[in-house]
């Protein structure tokens, strides 16, 4: 405590030295004898410098006063233990003026005393009393009252007050008085208790005041109708006409002219409303969008857009009609492919073919339109929603009802209303068995069982209805958790596609449809939807992978499998560069065909769609899929009688040797020439009938059919690729050496020879290769390097933490030898005092000896003296 | 609960028939009681009684009551003259040898347990009759290892019907110790002839699991009593040599017989880090790889391994070595399971920088042209092995770059890597997998159109990768947005030209 106190001491004494220091500084300044002058050697443009005057002699008097007030102090007192604490009030600081500081310690001393005195003054809690009343009590009634009168009687006290106040009383009570009431609320504070309570009284009287003035109101107009009724009646009963006429004349009838304009002044502004778009621009804009989202397929194709723009997809919403798209006019031409070509020539077709699809939409938009009109009309708990997709003339009709002058446009509504409903029924009577059991509204299931149970037994048209309406019953703009359910309803129906598919009949026509709630679905939530997919191939990637692991190979995965790879091209780009479902979904397939064993004739067929899945997935990029190629090859070979493959080499999971050769053989002569092309049901996959020996012939020799002409469809894909021919030699090799043709049948053989000319009439375009040329290094360079000085005097270079490193060191440097310099002067003052404290006492002892020695020599010259005289005498 | 009595109680007879017989030899005779347990059907008595015969003659081999030195006839021991002392022994002996081979057949049982059972009393036979050896010590000294007895359990290792490969692994543990696997090495050797016939597979098995360490496991002879020691009088180098010797033997015996393709690429596999670093003479292996490798497939493949070893450890010269490792080269060796093996060799073999630019172009072109069948894991792992023989041999670089060149002259079935004309041709290949459908195999085949960088590719993680691999890596990208098929759908078939439609039917 010692410690700081002196410290601050240390700071605070300089302060106050500065007053007087500042006015002799003027002084000393103007003395040349003070200043000093560094003098430059050379002046140097745009130097600063701040040390080239300087007052040598102020510096060291100021020097020496501060050490005089801090370090001499603490020398004299240095071995003292105990310490001097000033704590009056504001005694070292200059800030505050003496007066100030006088009246401050004043109210400290006051304030000090006050709660002491509350504590032990006893006298203070004696009731003063009045003709017997107590004092307070009084008080309060007057306040009281006074506090009713607030507005109307100040200053203007009542009689009894002026009585109760001035009346009598103790010296105490009179001294209140005659200091009036506010005067005496301020000099005798209350305590806060007492305020409130104050306050609190206050505000209740109030209160009541209002209430029974209120009522009395009320008491007065009821009383006054009471009255008017009575009277009315009588007015009633005699003159009903006059009172009519009386209004007439009140009410005079308003002026045609002001009603017209009134009218005017409501009726609802013309809006320049947007015109019906013809079919025509309709299609225009259908094509445009196209147009653009084509723009942007391609762009991803080709993987250019990775990080250049991430910006998300305008999303469109599944009952976007486009109306409301706005897109810059773009002159581009559409891009489109016909037979593997960029098509330029036939426009018109495509405009068409675009107009077709939009007519078709519309169709669908307009079907839409009547469903929810249906729905709206007979549940009212759907109104809602609807809003958003809004009737042009139900709105104006709200508009209508909220204008309170026309009735006919009342009638109209009734009108409209009525078409409505009629064509609503006429609709509705169509439907009407298939609808009259289903609910119109939905929650959106939790679980995938209760999703089951709510489809199951269903139709297909009725569940596509459940669908629609759960969707529509759960839009996410109507309430915050939808989004969340709406994205789970996606997986759930993913799930319930799987599990129809996996059917012992599936129920693929069922699916067909369920399709497209599931693209709307996707459309609003791609997110959750590519999750739920890439969910369904991790899980079957990883189901392979260990029955790769524990059994050393893998069988096809059963339809459904197949059916989510095609949802999957019809949910999502294929063509893209990269993609985060598509591209795990290729990979997937690839594995399919390359580590899955073909041991039965469903295993070829399951092989062969999935060829047909890798086509469609690359047919608009016509990305190279080597698999694809190879399980081709191995297809026309299992279609081979026994032999030793030459020419070309098959690759897993085929073997040129070993079981399941043969699989697609067929030597029968009458199924051969008793075949028809047929499409193959797929339900074939999941299980294969018992069919007879024919019948597995012909589908083999489908399989076959199929298999030429998905080469056929290769070979116009891959022509592009520069090694076309090197892809497509071991299929040629085989196409031309092995196939037995002349046992096929003619179909068979058209297939054949249609894929043999796809394969050998292209031409080898072998363009040359031509790789960047590496930038030449440069040669090392020894020229000086130069560089910008931009500031002289402050280190050049480096980075600007070096720098400030730099700095740091720098001033670390300085305030050391500051230090220093200091220690060292505080030592050399430190020696000078001890010095002169010596020298003093050295000159106080010389003193003091001769002082005696003085005395001693007086004394003996008195001694000799007195002997002398003795002597003498 | 009464069968457990009954187990009960005849463990308890068994217990009370041991302690009468080393109790007193006037009960031996109740020693027959055992082994006729030991002999029965029921598995229970067999393992009781097996267990009981274990602490029997272990306790009367450790007092010394069987007869050391050559053992003669029953009869004749019994009639001949000699102390009764010395029949009993005898007469012990002979119940000793009973018990042996009945234990031995117990070996042959169904129950893995018994067989383990059998296996570890055996063992525990051979390690106190090496402490207390029962034949007369062979001239050179300390050399008592119970081979007989180690014999039986051989032979019970490698049985002619069954799948000994449970046995084989708890055996494993004794073979740790040196003399041991010594003699189980001999043992082995001896029989090999016979049993090649018919098991071939478990042989293998058994041989796979012998290995040498030497240097780790110099503890064993102390630990199997002071008395049998074996190496004593050898010093360690030589003991190791003889070993080796016989480890060297017994293989070239195995190999001596014709095995089939199975068993082939087995013994490959293993060849280079269990096999050849134990041999003397790695270079009697020559015969046996060169065949190999001259088979073709993934033998050869296999082969290579050994044959590196040889070629770089030991001089081996092998004529025309690049030409039969090119011919290697055919759709199959991207798929095949030791892929990674064989491009980690066919990398090292093609490290040399004096190997010539023709020869190194044929691979080149080979391999490139053999990638346009490959999946895409091998994808990823061929193109930067390319590129990286393009750093090493600049002068291939014509491959990528030859502006005016004509059609591909490269001859695909030209076995001669120098007639195969791949220095005149170029890299098309490559540029048609710029554009495959997996986006990092079109990203890597891109790398060849610009100027490579100085630093080699490192393929030690590509070599590896597998497909689920890579599935797994791209499933498990964190999808920043999800483009949409803009088209509307119409049905699973809807699509335009849809290819489905025309094939196959929603039925």
């Amino acid at each position: 405590m010692g410690k700081a106190a002196k410290r601050k001491r240390k700071v605070s004494v300089p302060s106050t030295a500065k007053g007087p220091v500042k006015s002799a500084m003027a002084m000393v300044k103007s003395n040349p004898f003070e200043v000093k002058v560094n003098r430059q050697k050379f002046n140097i443009l745009g130097r600063k410098t701040k040390n080239d005057v300087g007052l040598p002699g102020v510096s060291r008097s100021k020097a020496i006063k501060k050490r005089t007030q801090t370090l001499l102090k603490e020398y004299k007192e240095r071995e003292k233990t105990n310490v001097f604490k000033d704590k009056r009030f504001g005694e070292y600081n200059t800030k505050i003026s003496p007066e100030e500081k006088m009246i401050r310690r004043f109210t400290l001393e006051r304030q000090k005393n006050y709660g002491k005195k509350n504590i032990y003054n006893l006298n203070e809690d004696e009731e003063l009393t009045h003709y017997g009343q107590s004092l307070a009590e009084i008080e309060k009634m007057n306040d009281i009252i006074d506090s009713d009168s607030d507005t109307e009687e100040r200053g203007t006290l009542s009689a009894e007050l002026t009585a109760a106040h001035f009346g009598g009383g103790g010296g105490l009570l009179r001294k209140k008085a005659s200091s009036g009431q506010q005067d005496e609320e301020e000099e005798k504070p209350k305590s806060r208790k007492e305020l409130i309570e104050e306050m609190i009284t206050k505000s209740k009287q109030e209160k009541q005041e209002r209430q029974t003035q209120r009522e009395s109101a009320l008491e007065l107009t009821e009383k006054l109708d009471n009255d008017w009724k009575e009277i009315q009646t009588l007015i009633a009963r005699k003159t009903p006409k006059s009172e009519k006429k009386d209004k007439e004349v009140e009410k005079p009838k308003p002026d045609e002219y002001d009603m017209i304009v009134r009218e005017l002044g409501f009726e609802m502004k013309a809006k320049p409303s947007e015109r019906m778009k013809t079919e025509e621009e309709l299609a225009k804009e259908e094509q445009a969008r196209l147009q653009k989202l084509e723009a942007d397929r391609l762009r991803r194709m080709h993987g250019l857009d990775e990080q250049a723009n991430k910006k998300k997809p305008s999303h469109v919403s599944a009952d976007d009609l486009a109306d409301g798209f706005i897109l810059d006019k773009d002159d581009r031409r559409l891009l489109s492919y016909k037979n593997g070509k960029i098509n330029i020539e036939n426009e018109e077709e495509e405009e068409k073919d675009g107009e077709d699809e939009e007519e078709e939409a519309e169709e669908g938009g307009k079907e839409d339109n009547g469903n929810e009109e249906e729905s709206q009309e007979e549940s009212a708990s759907e109104d809602e929603d609807v809003a958003a997709d809004s009737h042009s003339d139900l709105e104006s009709n709200v508009e209508s009802e909220e204008e309170e002058t026309a009735g006919n446009k009342e009638q109209n509504k009734h009108k409209t209303n009525e078409n409505e409903s009629q064509s609503v029924e006429e609709l509705d009577r169509k439907m009407e068995a298939a609808k009259s059991e289903l609910p119109y509204t939905f929650a959106v299931p939790e679980s995938y069982e209760t999703f089951k149970s709510l489809l199951a037994g269903r139709t297909i048209e009725q569940q596509l209805i459940i669908l629609d309406r759960i969707q529509k019953c759960n839009h996410p703009s109507l309430a915050v958790g939808n989004k969340a359910k709406l994205e789970k309803l996606f997986g759930f129906l993913l799930e319930y596609i799987g599990e129809l598919a996996t059917l012992d009949l599936p129920e693929l026509r069922t699916i067909d449809k369920l399709v497209l709630p599931l693209y709307n679905l996707c459309q609003m939530f791609p997110e959750a939807a590519s999750d739920s997919i890439k969910f369904i191939l991790r899980d079957a990637a990883h189901d392979m992978e260990e029955l790769i692991e524990v059994k050393g190979r893998a069988t096809l995965p059963g339809l459904d499998m197949l059916i989510y790879l095609k949802i999957t091209s019809l949910l999502f780009p294929t063509s893209d560069f990269m993609h985060p479902v598509v591209t795990p979904a290729f990979m997937y397939m690839s594995q399919l065909l390359t580590k899955c064993r073909i041991t039965t004739l469903q295993d070829v067929i399951k092989g062969l769609f999935i060829c047909c899945l890798f086509l469609e997935y690359v047919s608009l990029s016509k990305r190279f899929v080597p698999e694809l190629i190879n399980f081709l090859l191995g297809v026309l070979h299992i279609s081979l009688p026994k032999k030793r493959a030459q020419g070309y080499t098959v690759v897993h999971p085929f073997s040129p040797v070993g079981k399941n050769l043969e699989l697609l053989l067929v030597c029968d002569k009458k199924d051969l020439e008793s075949w028809q092309k047929q499409n193959l049901p797929l339900s074939i996959v999941t299980r294969l009938k018992e069919t007879s020996r024919t019948e597995m012939n012909h589908i083999r020799l489908s399989c076959l059919a199929l298999c030429f002409d998905l080469i056929k469809k290769c070979a116009a894909l891959y022509e592009s690729l520069p090694s076309f021919h090197e892809i497509m030699h071991p299929v040629r090799v085989l196409l031309t050496q092995h196939v037995p043709v002349n046992e096929y049948p003619e179909k068979m053989q058209e297939w054949y020879h249609s894929a043999l000319k796809e394969l050998e009439n292209k031409v080898k375009q072998y363009t040359p290769l031509i790789s960047e040329k590496k930038k030449p290094v440069p040669l090392k360079q020894y020229t000086p390097k130069i560089v910008k000085v931009l500031e002289f005097g402050r280190k050049q270079g480096g980075s600007k933490k070096e720098q400030e490193r730099k700095q740091l060191i720098q001033r670390h440097k300085r305030e050391l030898k500051g230090a220093i310099r200091e220690i060292r002067k505080d030592n050399q003052f430190l020696a000078r005092m001890q010095l002169s404290e010596i020298m003093e006492r050295d000159s106080a002892r010389k003193r003091k000896v001769k002082e005696l020695l003085g005395s001693l020599s007086a004394q003996e010259g008195e001694w000799k003296a007195m002997k002398r005289k003795r002597g003498k005498n | 609960a009464a069968l457990h009595a009954g187990s009960m109680a005849r463990a308890a007879a068994v217990a009370d028939c041991v302690q009468a017989v080393l109790g007193s030899r006037a009960s031996a005779n109740r020693v027959f009681e055992l082994l006729e347990l030991l002999g029965g059907e029921d598995e229970e008595d067999a393992a009781c009684a097996a267990r009981a015969c274990g602490r029997l003659f272990g306790a009367l081999l450790q007092r010394g009551e069987l007869l050391a030195g050559p053992l003669p006839a029953e009869e004749a021991c019994l009639a001949g003259s000699g102390s009764a002392e010395d029949k009993y022994k005898a007469w012990m002996r002979h119940r000793y040898q009973e018990c042996v081979a009945g234990l031995a057949e117990l070996m042959g049982h169904g129950s893995f347990r018994l067989k383990e059972l059998a296996l570890c009393t055996l063992m525990r036979f051979v390690e106190l009759e090496a402490k207390h050896p029962l034949v007369a010590a062979e001239p050179q000294g300390s050399r008592t290892f119970p081979r007989e007895r180690l014999k039986v359990v051989v032979d019970g290792l490698l049985p002619i019907n069954e799948d000994a490969s449970l046995l084989i692994s708890r055996f494993q543990e004794y073979m740790e110790y040196d003399d041991v696997r010594y003699f189980v090495i001999k043992a082995v050797t001896g029989s090999i002839a016979q049993v090649m016939q018919k098991t071939k597979e478990v042989t293998l098995l058994l041989l796979g699991r012998v290995w040498i360490n030497c240097s780790e496991t110099p503890i064993l002879c102390v630990k199997w009593g002071g008395t049998g020691s074996v190496w004593k009088g050898l010093g360690s180098k030589r003991e190791e040599c003889a070993h080796k010797q016989a480890f060297e033997k017994m293989w070239l015996s195995f190999l001596k017989h014709k095995l089939p393709a199975g068993l082939y690429k087995k013994v490959l596999v293993i060849m280079h880090d269990s096999i050849l670093p134990y041999m003397n003479e790695p270079t009697l292996m020559i015969d046996f790889l060169t065949v190999a490798y001259g088979i073709g497939g993934a033998i050869s493949l296999l082969a290579l391994n050994g044959l590196f070893i040889l070629i770089h450890q030991h001089n081996l010269e092998y004529p025309d070595f690049y030409k039969k490792l090119y011919s290697l080269l055919d759709p199959s060796i991207y798929h095949v399971k030791y892929r990674a093996r064989f491009f980690h060799l066919t990398d090292l073999f093609l490290s040399s920088s004096h190997l010539p630019a023709y020869l190194v172009a044929a691979f080149i072109k080979r391999l490139s042209r053999l990638a346009l069948t490959a999946p895409p894991e091998a994808l990823l792992m061929i193109i930067p092995f390319i590129c990286n023989l393009f750093r090493r041999h600049p002068a291939c670089s014509v491959l990528v770059h030859r502006p005016n060149g004509p059609a591909d002259p490269y001859i695909m079935e030209e076995e001669q890597p120098s007639q195969s004309r791949a220095l005149e041709s170029s890299l098309w290949e490559i540029q048609t997998l710029q554009n495959h459908y997996h986006p990092d195999v079109a990203k890597a085949a891109a790398v060849l159109n610009h100027s490579l960088s100085e630093i080699e590719d490192d393929l030690s993680g590509l070599l590896e990768l597998s497909a689920y691999e890579l599935f797994d890596k791209e499933v498990k990208k964190k999808a920043i947005d999800v483009p949409l098929e803009f088209e509307q759908v119409r049905g699973l078939f809807g699509k335009k030209n849809d290819i489905f439609a025309e094939h196959f039917t929603l039925d």
